[in-house]
């Protein structure tokens, strides 16, 4: 029993227990919505511009180059794709693991993991040399890549995931036919999303620090801490704007899931590194990621490891701060955070890293043989990356407003 | 001991010279061995195209060989794009041993591998093997996802970042695709040579039928191997290297 049930009495819990769940719209005001949407709109606008400004020029007005190809909005782009795949997790626990306590929250659980994808896409598909050619992409498949792969993957996401919040929804006999099936295909296919994800990297052999199958399930499980940090932060934000009741008890088992999934990715991170660490070829770029003194090994420790999980796992696990809704906040930004770093350090450090040609020699060229490359994020690409995750908010906020998505109060155990 | 050890001297050393006596032979022999192939006809995978560098005699490291190259293609001078944004279709690689220090330059471009990344992680196909083993991208499919730079192990591709004017008629460059060396394909169907074989130092580059036993560059690899980039790899690259 949780301190905030504790005030009311046996008739009053049991009350609440037996009352039926009302979904209800976003009650907000319309000028706070409005303005919310406007300032939303902006960092889309910015993005938008950005998007032409580079379309325009070609991708010489950005930080990205021969040897790092893929820049700050491939950070975002992958930070929001996973983490869809992991916001989706809220819906699978009330719906594959059976967890009454989750179902109310399924509906909101799966816009945001809609919303968060079509972000991520977005700014992955405005990063292409030609984004104009997108209907190549959906035409033209190799099936051997596991990018074409991808692309079915995400669009069947998005098909998933709105039969699924339909079959929540919709209290016709086929909806709730469909709920359990939809719900295990969504969780499947969710957990196949992240591996294709992962294997972007682990697939790669030409680079020092991908080429490793535990990417794969190390991607799982940064999908759930960002899913459930992303989460965290959109359900307390419609809550507490909309003076709803949110129950410890539901935040405590947020806040140990995601305390979970920090530590399960800092031990897939652990494992990666000591058997890169074993391995003499693997010595150098090792030594550049965990010792260089660059802007990579600080992102690593002191971005991912300290700030980004450490720190949050100690604001969710120290006695004093237990039932503190602002610990258990900042625990989830920190977590968000981190991921961004963790992605960039894989991302942009795996390729500031020289590709190794000849692995016993020392190396040299004018084209970064054998030295560690320089990579700068330029405006267009930060004002790209942030854009998406603009428009993810953007979508989530319309849809909490014409959609019911949320209970009136999640304050009964 | 020491006649034994003769005898292994002289048969190396004949086998050396009869080799640099092909080589030497090797433009005009070539010229006879790459047919022209009319129009009409579908490119086969009777040949594969290969190319035969060898370190030893490359008295430049290679600088000929890129040179042709920017000249033949038109690459490597886009007005804005920033020295790591220039295309590098192929470039000059320097490498000393950690232990012996002996230093080796050598000309590193588009391997054209037989199972290459590149063309198994591009979404869209663009990034294809000929049938006669030249690796290429399709300008017209390609998306500039830029994946395949991130496979190929040899960073042997590069990335289209401006809108470029006066291009090669014969080697067409679009700003937003991927591009790298093309072995002169559109030599090699007029039945000529690459660019960069006709301006490597004399006897240091040989091209021609990998699948041919009787060609020059076939019974210079039989003799004496041919070595690959990253063999460990286990990509049978097309382009293969004495001395490294």
């Amino acid at each position: 029993m949780s301190v905030t049930d504790q005030s009311l009495s046996p008739e009053q819990i049991r009350a609440s227990r037996n009352s039926k769940l009302v979904f209800t719209e976003w009650q907000i005001a319309d000028k706070a919505f409005y303005g919310l949407l406007g300032v939303v709109g902006l960092f889309i606008l910015t993005a938008a511009i950005a998007f032409f400004y580079v379309e325009h020029h070609g991708h010489f007005v950005t930080g990205m180059n021969n040897q790092v190809v893929w820049g700050m909005p491939h950070v975002f782009a992958i930070f929001l794709i996973v983490a869809a795949s992991g916001a989706a997790n809220i819906g699978s626990l009330g719906t594959v693991f059976n967890k009454q306590e989750y179902r109310p929250l399924g509906r909101l659980s799966l816009v945001m993991a809609m919303a968060l994808l079509l972000g991520g896409l977005a700014v992955l598909v405005l990063d292409l040399g030609h984004a104009d050619r997108l209907i190549i992409a959906m035409t033209y498949y190799n099936f051997k890549s596991i990018f074409a792969w991808n692309i079915m993957l995400y669009n069947g996401f998005l098909v998933i995931m709105a039969i699924y919040l339909w079959s929540m929804m919709d209290r016709g006999r086929w909806a709730k036919k469909l709920y359990k099936p939809v719900g295990y295909v969504g969780f499947i296919w969710r957990f196949i999303l992240t591996t294709g994800t992962g294997s972007i990297f682990g697939f790669l052999v030409a680079r020092q620090y991908y080429d490793a199958a535990i990417l794969a399930p190390l991607f799982i499980a940064a999908s759930y801490v960002f899913g459930t940090a992303c989460f965290i932060l959109g359900l307390v934000f419609f809550y507490k704007f909309s003076k709803r009741a949110l129950s410890q008890s539901i935040q405590n088992r947020l806040r140990y899931t995601l305390a979970l999934f920090i530590a399960l990715v800092l031990f897939f991170e652990l494992v990666r590194h000591l058997t890169n660490l074993y391995a003499t070829e693997h010595h150098g770029v090792e030594t550049y990621i965990l010792s260089g003194g660059d802007k990579i090994t600080w992102l690593f420790w002191v971005g991912q490891i300290l700030l980004g999980s450490l720190l949050p796992l100690l604001l969710i696990w120290l006695p004093a701060l237990q039932n503190d809704q602002r610990a258990f906040l900042g625990a989830a930004a920190l977590a968000i955070f981190g991921g961004l770093c963790q992605l960039y350090v894989i991302i942009i450090g795996g390729q500031l890293y020289p590709v190794v040609l000849f692995p016993n020699a020392s190396t040299e060229s004018n084209f970064a043989d054998g030295s560690i490359a320089t990579y700068s994020a330029s405006m267009p690409e930060l004002a790209l990356g942030v854009g998406g995750v603009a428009l993810s908010i953007f979508v989530i906020l319309i849809a909490a407003k014409v959609l019911r998505l949320l209970p009136e109060k999640l304050a009964n155990e | 001991m020491s006649n034994l050890f003769d005898s292994y001297r002289r048969q190396f050393l004949g086998g050396l010279g009869m080799t640099a006596a092909a080589v030497t032979l090797a433009p005009g022999v070539i010229l006879r061995e790459v047919q022209a192939k009319p129009d009409d006809e579908a490119v086969t995978n009777k040949v594969r195209w290969g190319m035969l560098i060898d370190t030893n005699k490359l008295t430049d490291g290679g600088d000929g060989m890129v040179a042709a190259c920017k000249k033949e293609h038109g690459w490597g001078n886009d007005p804005n794009a920033s020295p790591a944004q220039q295309s590098q279709w192929v470039r000059k690689v320097t490498f000393k041993d950690k232990l012996t220090k002996h230093e080796t330059s050598l000309p590193v471009m588009c391997q054209h591998c037989e199972t290459a990344p590149c063309v198994d992680v591009c979404p869209t196909g663009a990034s294809f093997k000929r049938a006669d083993g030249i690796v290429l991208v399709d300008k017209h499919i390609c998306i500039g996802c830029r994946y395949c730079m991130m496979a190929c192990p040899y960073k042997a591709r590069s990335f289209v970042h401006e809108h470029l004017e006066n291009q090669q008629p014969h080697s067409p460059r679009g700003i937003g695709t991927v591009e790298s060396c093309t072995l002169c394909v559109h030599r090699i169907d007029m039945g000529e040579q690459p660019a960069c074989i006709e301006a490597a130092p004399p006897k240091a580059a040989v091209f021609g039928d990998l699948n041919d036993p009787d060609s020059t560059i076939s019974k210079a690899m039989k003799k004496y191997g041919g070595q690959q980039i990253r063999a460990d790899l286990g990509l049978n690259t097309g382009v293969r290297y004495w001395g490294i």
